[in-house]
């Protein structure tokens, strides 16, 4: 089952306040060496049929015009998933 | 008589208070519904505040979609009066018939106050009967009351005189202190805090939320 993984982030102009509590966290924690965190969304998406290049164009419409709020947030990242959950191979390692 | 709209999305809270503040000011309240796209030929409607689909992705952009925003953004378009408070506001941002967006408090708690506003535009269909500079006092809760916009939006807002309400006291970060804004047309308007809990004596810091209703009252039957 072909998967598309769509990211959203906040408007690098646009002060993230949940970011900025993280990162206020960390140090608390004993976590030095960041500066700074930003928080998105990541969205999943299953396909219904094959992993077809007008698949992918149609969940990038989704990311953009309701996945994400262009007045507030850009959509990062749309890109083919190899499964649900585990999402890049890189990152199932 | 006149007849306001409330329309209820699934989580609206205040649709039974915004109507009952219609009628406080003289007009017939009209219940209206999400899944529907009849508007039921109401001379405005307020869109009420709460947490339709639980604010789930975004606030109130899930009820942007909903059927009765079709006829809602036609109708608005054509110049029907629409008040759009807290999760209504929110709503009507994301259906871009107002400008900017609402991002979590920055203080990232809920606000729950008594809040006091500078009427900034007496012109629109939902503050007419306000005066300008006037200070009223109504509820303001909520969790996602952050109003924002790009500098060059805000600059537009400012330039048009479309910033309606600003807060006296910041509370919540919103930029430039607005706490609600009108359409080019003024004749939608959304704001965060609520002047519907502020229409009667003994209920609510104040009756100064009144007006919003007899100004929708007053100005549908000019147009009628």
């Amino acid at each position: 089952m072909a998967h598309v993984v769509v990211e959203v982030m906040p408007k690098p102009e646009i002060l993230d306040p949940q970011g900025k509590a993280v990162a206020g966290a960390l140090p608390r924690l004993g976590f030095t060496g960041f500066t700074g965190v930003r928080q998105g969304k990541r969205f999943e998406l299953e396909i219904d049929g094959p992993a077809t290049d007008e698949a992918l164009a149609s969940a990038r419409k989704v990311a953009e015009e309701v996945l994400s709020n262009p007045v507030i947030e850009d959509v990062v990242s749309v890109h083919w998933a190899e499964q649900a959950g585990t999402a890049d191979p890189a990152e199932a390692r | 008589m006149s007849r306001i709209g409330v329309i209820t999305f699934p989580g609206s809270l205040d649709d039974r208070d915004a109507a009952r503040a219609v009628r406080l000011a003289g007009a017939e309240p009209v219940r209206l519904w999400h899944a529907s796209d009849s508007l039921a030929g109401v001379d405005a409607v307020v869109l009420p505040g709460g947490f339709s689909y639980g604010d789930y992705l975004r606030a109130g952009a899930l009820s942007s979609f909903a059927p009765i925003m079709t006829s809602l953004v036609d109708a608005a378009n054509a110049g029907l009066p629409v008040l759009g408070i807290c999760n209504g506001f929110q709503i009507l941002c994301e259906t871009h018939l107002l400008a900017g967006a609402m991002i979590k408090n920055t203080q990232l708690t809920f606000v729950c106050t008594d809040q006091v506003l500078r009427v900034e535009n007496t012109c629109t269909a939902w503050t007419h009967q306000y005066s300008e500079g006037e200070q009223i006092t109504v509820p303001l809760k909520n969790q996602d009351g952050q109003f924002i916009a790009d500098e060059s939006t805000l600059d537009e807002l400012e330039g048009e005189g479309r910033v309606v309400f600003r807060y006296v006291g910041n509370p919540n970060g919103s930029r430039r202190d607005i706490a609600g804004i009108t359409n080019a047309r003024g004749n939608v308007v959304g704001l965060m805090p609520h002047p519907e809990h502020a229409v009667e004596p003994g209920f609510g810091p104040s009756t100064d939320g009144l007006r919003f209703f007899s100004s929708a009252l007053t100005a549908t039957l000019a147009g009628a």
